[in-house]
C-alpha cells in the first residue's frame, strides 16, 4: 500500500497517495478541475493550461504536479475562474469556431467549458485567421481551424511502429498540428475514428459520418463538463 | 393607449444575418402576449416600420456587418437605442457569413460569380458593382467590433427562453438568468 | 549521380550519429546543405532510417530558426535586437533590400542570397550586426552592404568579405577569425588574469573532497548568473541526490535574452575557465557527462573552443581519472543550438539537447532530478561556471568581501544602448545604477532595461501608490526599465535583479513605438507556442498596443492590457510569464506616455474605419468607394 497523505482542496479534506497528480487525486474525490489537453493514461503535458490551480500564491498546473503530504490547493477561487474563461475566450478568438456549422458541435469540450464558464462574447478581439484544411485522399479531415494545439492526437495517435500520424509545425503563434500527409492517407478506419474521438474539439473529422446525433441527445445539450 | 408611455420601446434590425434570430424572438410562443404588455415595438422587419418614431429604450441587432449598409444600419440603431443587444451568433462573432473571413475579397468573388462550380452563364465576367448596391466590406466584422453593444445573447438560433430570460430582466432591471440549456451556440 | 552522393552523405551522417533520433539536431546540421537542395528526398530518408514519420522530423526542423530559413547559397541574417533599431538597423536593411533585390524573409531568384531577421544575435556593443554563412559582420553601414553584396554577387568565400583586420584578443585568434570585438571595459576579480588556468584541477581539487567543493560554493553563496539567481551550491547538492548511473553537467551558453552579450567574450577569452569550472561541477557532484550547448549564432567560436577541449583531453584535463583522481571521469562536448532564444530555458535546453524542439518541460520534476536522458542533470550558467573556479581557488572568504549582503561577489554587465562606451564591464553586486551610467557615458538618460526584455520598466510616478504594489505581486521581474528618478537604486538580487543586460535609451526615443514594440515582437517570435496563454495573448497585446500607438486608444484599452497581462502568468516557462512585461511595466512606471496617446473623452474606439474596408471591393469590381447615407 501507497502511503496515505492528506491533502486540501479549497478547504475540503482529500486523503490520497504519494505519486499522484492533484488532478488524479481530485478526480477520485469527485472534485472536478477542468482540463483540455490531459488525456487519460498519457504523460500529460500541460499545453492548454485549464488546469491552472493556485498553491501559496503560485499557479500551477494540475495535471503534471504531483501531491505532497499537506498540500493545500485551491481551485475554484473567482480569480482562477476568470483566467480558465480567459483562456477559453483566447483558444476561440485564436481559431475559427463556427459552432453551428461543426460536426463536433455538442459533443465539443471547449465549447462545454465555454458553456460552463458561461461565455457571452470573448473579452479579446476576433481574429478570424487564415487557416487550412489538409485531408485530400485519408479517411479524415484535419480542420486547422479548430484546432486548440492540445497535442492529445499527438500523443495518442500513433502506428505499429510507433511513427506518429501527427505532429507541431513551427512555433509560437504559427504554430500548427499537423498530420503526416502520407500516413492518413492509409490511415485505418479504427484510427480515424479514435483521432476523431480522442481529439477534444472537431479538429479531427471521420468522413462520411456527422451530424448523426440530434441535438438534444449530445454529450453536453443537457449535462454541464464535469458533471 | 394611456399605458403607452410606461411601455419599454423596442427596436430590431437583421443585418448579415438569416431571420432566424427573429423568428427565435417569435419562438417565445404565448409569452408573447405577455411581452406586448411589456413593450412596444418600433422599427423592426416584424411590424415592417421602416423608421424610428421615437427613441429607443432596447434595440436588438441579429447579424453582423458584412456591407456599408449593415454599418450604417448599426450606427444608426446605436444613435437611437439606450440600450443595444447582439442577439445570436452572426451579431456576436459574425457567423456563417463570417466563413469568408481570411479568404481575400477578390477570391471570394471570384470563386461566386466567375469561376465556381456553381457559376452557370457568366460570360462577360459581370460582378455585382452597381451603385445601388451596398459595399462590401472586406470581412465580416462582429456588431460590437464597430460600435458599443451592451448584451450578447449567443445560440444560432438563441434559444427563445435565453431571449425571454434576457428581455424580462432588462425591463425588469435585473441580472439576466442563464440555466445551462438556454446558452449555446448552435 | 548527384542522389547517390548524397545519400551516402545522409548515411555516413546517421551512422556518425549512430541512428540516434537523439542527436538530430547535429544530424540536420549537418545535412543542412542537402535539405536545403532536396527536401523531400532527404526527408524522406531520415525519417525512414530513424524510424519516425516525415511529419516529426518537420516537427523539429520547423522548430528552429536557422534550420528553416536559410534556402540561399549566401544566407544573411540581420538581427532585430532593440540596440540595433537604435543604430540605424532600418537604414542597413533597406540597403540589403536594394542591392540583393529582394524583400526581407525571402530568397534572391537566382537562389544565391536569402536575407532573413533574426532574433538578437548578441553584439549589442557593435549594432548593427548581421551573421552570413555563420560570420558575424558588425557596425555595418548601407555603404559597407554595398560592398557585401557585391563581394557575395563576385562569388567570393564568406572569410574575404571581411576586413583584413580582426577583432581584438582571442577574436584574431586563427581558430576565430571575426571581426567582433570585446570590449572589455571595467575587470575586477572575475575578468582579472591573475589566475594560471586550469590551477584548481591540478592541483587545488587533489585537496579538496567532492563534498568539500560544494561546501565551499555553497558558503560562497555563489547565486546563479543566468538570470535566476539560484544558490549555485544548493543546485549541485540537489544534483547528487538521486542515485543514477550516469549525472550530467550543461553549460548553458544559449545567451539569447537582448542585449547579453557577457557569455560571448567569456568564451573567447577565459574559455579554460569555463571548461575548469565544468569540470570542478563534476568533480563535486560525481557527473561524467559535460555538454556546452553553444548557441548557433556564436558558430564562429566553436572550433576555437574544440580545440581547447583536445587540449584539455590530451593533458589529461578531461577524459579518465583526470590529474591521477581515480573514478574522476568526465568529458565534455559542444552541442550546438540552432537558434531559439527558449532554448536558453534549462528544461527546454535538455529536450534541445535530446534532438526535440526546445520546449520547456513542466516542473516538476526538475533537472537535478529529472535531467538529460533522465539522469540527473546541472545547468549552470557561463559566468557561474567561471566564478566558481575563482571561488575554489581564492576561497569563499576572499570572494565574499566584494558586493553587498544578499548579492555577494561581481557581475559581468553587457551594457549597450544609447551610451559613449557599450561593452563589458564587471562591477560589485550593490553599485548604483547612477554609477553604472556614468561608467559607460550614458547622458541624457530616459530610461533603462535592467534585464533584457523579460525585465521590467520602472519609474518614479506609480511607486507608491497601492495599485503598483498589487501589481509588484505578480511580476517577480528578472529585472526592470528604470527611469531617471530611480538610477540610485542598485544593482542586486533583492532591488534590481540582472542576468547581465542592461540598454540604455536616451530622450529622444520613443519608448513604446521603437522599445516596447520592439520586445513584444521578439517575444511573439521565440515563443515555442506550448501554452495557450503564451502562444496567443502576446500576439493580441501587442495588436492592441499598436491601436494605442495609431491614437484610437480609449481608458478601457489601458485597463484590459493590465488584466490581460496577468492570464500570462499561468505559463509554463519564464518566456511567457514575461512576455507581457514590456507592456505591463512600461503602463506600471510610464502611465503618461500611454495617456498622451488615448482618446481621454472617447469611450469606445474599435478602430474600425469604412473607407478602409471597402478599398479592396471598390478596387475589384471597379467600382467608386462612395458611401452612401440611409438618412
Ligand atoms: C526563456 C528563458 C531563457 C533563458 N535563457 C538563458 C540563457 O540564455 N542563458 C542562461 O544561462 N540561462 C538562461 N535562462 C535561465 C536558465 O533556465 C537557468 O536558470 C540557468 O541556465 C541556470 O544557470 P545558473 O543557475 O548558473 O544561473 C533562461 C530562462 C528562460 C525562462
Ligand atoms: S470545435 Fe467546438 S468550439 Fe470549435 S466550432 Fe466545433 S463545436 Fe464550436
Ligand atoms: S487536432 Fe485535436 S487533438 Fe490534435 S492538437 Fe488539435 S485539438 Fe488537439
Ligand atoms: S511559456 Fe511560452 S515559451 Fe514557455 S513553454 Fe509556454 S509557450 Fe513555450
Ligand atoms: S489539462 Fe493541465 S494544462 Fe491542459
Amino acid at each position: 500500500m501507497e502511503k496515505e497523505i492528506k491533502i486540501w482542496i479549497d478547504g475540503t479534506e482529500i486523503t490520497t497517495s504519494k505519486n499522484k497528480t492533484i488532478l488524479e487525486a481530485a478526480k477520485e474525490n469527485n472534485i472536478y478541475i477542468p482540463t483540455l489537453c490531459y488525456f487519460v493514461n498519457t504523460e500529460p503535458k500541460a499545453n492548454c493550461r485549464i488546469c491552472t490551480i493556485m498553491i501559496n500564491n503560485r499557479m500551477l498546473t494540475a495535471c503534471t504536479t504531483p501531491v505532497a503530504d499537506g498540500m493545500e490547493i485551491q481551485n475554484n477561487t473567482e480569480e482562477l475562474t476568470d483566467l480558465r474563461k480567459s483562456i477559453i475566450e483566447l483558444l476561440f478568438v485564436s481559431g475559427n469556431h463556427f459552432c453551428p456549422t461543426c460536426e463536433k458541435s455538442g459533443n465539443c469540450e471547449l465549447q462545454a467549458l465555454a458553456y460552463k464558464y458561461k461565455m457571452l462574447v470573448p473579452r479579446f478581439p476576433y481574429e478570424f485567421p487564415h487557416k487550412q484544411m489538409i485531408g485530400k485522399g485519408s479517411k479524415i479531415l484535419k480542420d486547422q481551424n479548430r484546432c486548440i494545439a492540445c497535442k492529445r492526437c499527438i500523443k495518442t495517435i500513433k502506428d505499429k511502429k510507433g511513427r506518429r500520424y501527427f505532429a507541431t509545425k513551427y512555433r509560437g503563434y504559427k504554430l500548427e498540428i499537423v498530420p503526416d500527409e502520407e500516413m492518413i492517407k492509409t490511415i485505418s478506419e479504427e484510427t480515424a475514428q479514435q483521432a476523431m474521438d480522442n481529439c477534444p474539439v472537431g479538429s479531427i473529422i471521420k468522413k462520411e459520418i456527422g451530424f448523426n446525433m440530434p441535438i438534444g441527445t449530445r454529450k453536453f445539450d443537457k449535462t454541464p463538463i464535469g458533471k | 393607449m394611456i399605458e403607452k408611455s410606461n411601455k419599454k420601446i423596442i427596436a430590431t434590425a437583421s443585418l448579415a444575418g438569416c431571420f432566424g434570430c427573429h423568428m427565435s424572438i417569435l419562438d417565445i410562443d404565448d409569452r408573447l402576449l405577455d411581452l406586448i404588455e411589456l413593450v412596444t415595438f418600433d422599427k423592426s422587419p416584424i411590424n415592417d416600420l421602416k423608421q424610428f418614431t421615437q427613441p429607443i429604450d432596447i434595440g436588438i441587432i441579429e447579424g453582423g456587418c458584412c456591407n456599408s449598409e449593415n454599418i450604417e444600419n448599426l450606427k444608426y440603431f446605436r444613435q437611437n437605442c439606450k440600450t443595444l443587444i447582439s442577439l445570436g451568433e452572426c451579431a456576436i462573432m459574425g457567423g456563417l457569413p463570417a466563413m469568408r473571413n481570411g479568404i481575400s475579397i477578390k477570391e471570394c468573388l471570384q470563386e461566386a460569380y466567375l469561376d465556381g462550380p456553381t457559376v452557370q452563364e457568366n460570360k462577360e465576367g459581370i460582378l455585382p458593382n452597381d451603385e445601388e448596391l451596398p459595399l462590401l466590406l472586406d470581412k465580416v466584422y462582429p456588431c460590437h467590433e464597430i460600435v458599443k453593444i451592451d448584451y450578447f445573447l449567443p445560440g444560432c438560433p438563441p434559444r427563445a427562453d435565453l431571449i425571454w430570460n434576457a428581455l424580462t430582466a432588462i425591463l425588469l432591471g435585473k441580472d439576466i438568468e442563464l440555466p445551462y440549456e438556454v446558452l449555446k451556440f448552435d | 549521380m548527384e542522389t547517390t552522393l548524397q545519400e551516402k552523405k545522409i548515411f555516413d551522417t546517421l551512422k556518425k550519429y549512430g541512428n540516434n533520433k537523439s542527436r538530430l539536431i547535429d544530424i540536420l546540421h549537418e545535412l543542412k546543405n542537402e535539405l536545403a537542395e532536396n527536401k523531400k528526398a532527404v526527408r524522406k530518408i531520415l525519417s525512414e532510417k530513424l524510424e519516425i514519420s516525415a511529419a516529426e522530423l518537420d516537427e523539429v526542423i520547423s522548430f528552429y530558426h536557422f534550420f528553416l530559413f536559410g534556402k540561399g547559397k549566401y544566407n544573411i541574417y540581420l538581427n532585430t535586437s532593440i540596440t540595433a533599431e537604435l543604430k540605424d538597423r532600418d537604414k542597413v536593411k533597406k540597403a540589403f533590400e536594394r542591392y540583393c533585390e529582394t524583400p526581407f524573409n525571402s530568397v534572391t531568384q537566382d537562389g544565391l542570397i536569402g536575407l532573413y531577421d533574426t532574433s538578437c544575435i548578441g553584439m549589442n556593443d557593435q549594432e548593427p550586426a548581421a551573421i552570413i554563412n555563420g560570420k558575424i559582420f558588425t557596425n555595418l553601414t548601407p555603404y559597407r552592404v554595398k560592398e557585401l553584396v557585391q563581394g557575395i554577387k563576385s562569388n567570393k568565400p564568406v572569410e574575404e568579405l571581411m576586413y583584413e583586420n580582426s577583432g581584438d584578443g582571442n577574436n584574431s585568434h586563427p581558430d576565430v577569425n571575426s571581426m567582433v570585438y570585446n570590449n572589455i571595459r571595467r575587470k575586477s576579480i572575475i575578468l582579472n588574469k591573475d589566475y594560471p588556468v586550469y590551477s584548481f584541477l591540478k592541483k587545488g581539487i587533489k585537496e579538496m573532497t567532492p563534498e568539500e567543493v560544494i561546501n565551499k560554493i555553497e558558503s560562497s553563496n555563489l547565486r546563479g548568473r543566468g538570470g535566476a539567481g539560484f544558490p549555485t551550491g544548493l543546485k549541485w547538492r540537489f544534483g547528487c541526490r538521486v542515485p543514477s548511473n550516469h549525472r550530467v553537467i550543461i553549460c548553458n551558453a544559449d545567451e539569447g535574452e537582448p542585449g547579453t552579450f557577457k557569455d560571448r567574450v567569456l568564451l573567447t577569452e577565459y574559455p579554460e575557465l569555463v571548461f575548469e569550472g565544468m569540470a570542478a561541477a563534476a568533480y563535486a557532484t560525481g557527473s561524467d557527462i559535460g555538454i556546452l550547448y553553444l548557441r548557433y549564432e556564436y558558430l564562429y567560436l566553436l572550433k576555437f573552443l574544440n580545440k581547447k577541449l583536445i587540449e584539455m583531453q590530451a593533458s589529461n584535463l578531461l577524459g579518465n581519472n583526470i590529474e591521477g583522481i581515480k573514478g574522476f571521469n568526465f568529458n565534455i562536448r559542444i552541442q550546438m543550438g540552432a537558434g531559439a532564444y527558449v532554448c536558453g530555458e534549462e528544461s527546454a535546453l535538455i529536450e534541445s539537447l535530446e534532438g526535440k524542439r526546445g520546449e520547456p518541460r513542466d516542473k516538476p520534476p526538475f533537472p537535478v532530478e529529472k535531467g538529460y536522458l533522465g539522469y540527473p542533470t546541472i545547468v549552470n550558467n557561463v559566468e557561474t561556471l567561471a566564478t566558481a573556479v575563482k571561488i575554489l581557488h581564492f576561497g569563499p572568504d576572499w570572494y565574499s568581501g566584494f558586493g553587498t549582503g544578499d548579492s555577494l561577489g561581481t557581475k559581468l554587465l553587457s551594457i549597450s544602448g544609447d551610451c559613449k562606451l557599450p561593452g563589458i564591464y564587471e562591477v560589485e553586486w550593490g553599485i548604483r545604477l547612477g554609477e553604472v551610467l556614468e561608467m559607460c557615458g550614458a547622458e541624457d538618460v530616459q530610461a533603462v532595461q535592467v534585464g533584457g526584455p523579460s525585465g521590467m520598466l520602472i519609474g518614479m510616478k506609480d511607486l507608491n501608490n497601492l495599485n503598483s504594489i498589487e501589481l509588484m505581486k505578480w511580476y517577480k521581474p528578472s529585472g526592470m526599465m528604470v527611469a531617471e528618478k530611480f538610477f540610485d537604486r542598485k544593482l542586486s538580487y533583492s532591488d534590481l535583479p540582472t542576468g547581465g543586460s542592461i540598454i540604455i535609451f536616451n530622450n529622444s526615443r520613443d519608448l513604446l513605438k521603437e522599445v516596447v514594440l520592439n520586445f513584444m515582437s521578439f517575444f511573439i517570435e521565440e515563443s515555442c507556442g506550448a501554452c495557450s496563454t503564451c502562444r496567443n495573448l502576446p500576439y493580441i497585446m501587442k495588436n492592441k498596443l499598436q491601436k494605442i500607438l495609431n491614437g484610437n486608444g480609449v481608458k478601457k484599452d489601458i485597463e484590459d492590457l493590465l488584466s490581460w497581462g496577468k492570464i500570462l502568468k499561468a505559463s509554463r516557462c519564464g518566456l511567457g510569464q514575461a512576455a507581457g512585461n514590456p507592456i505591463l511595466s512600461s503602463i506600471f512606471n510610464f502611465r503618461y506616455l500611454y495617456e498622451k496617446h488615448i482618446q481621454s473623452l472617447v469611450e469606445f474606439n474599435s478602430e474600425f474605419e469604412i473607407e478602409k474596408a471597402v478599398t479592396a471591393y471598390s478596387k475589384f469590381v471597379h467600382r467608386k468607394p462612395v458611401l452612401y447615407h440611409l438618412q
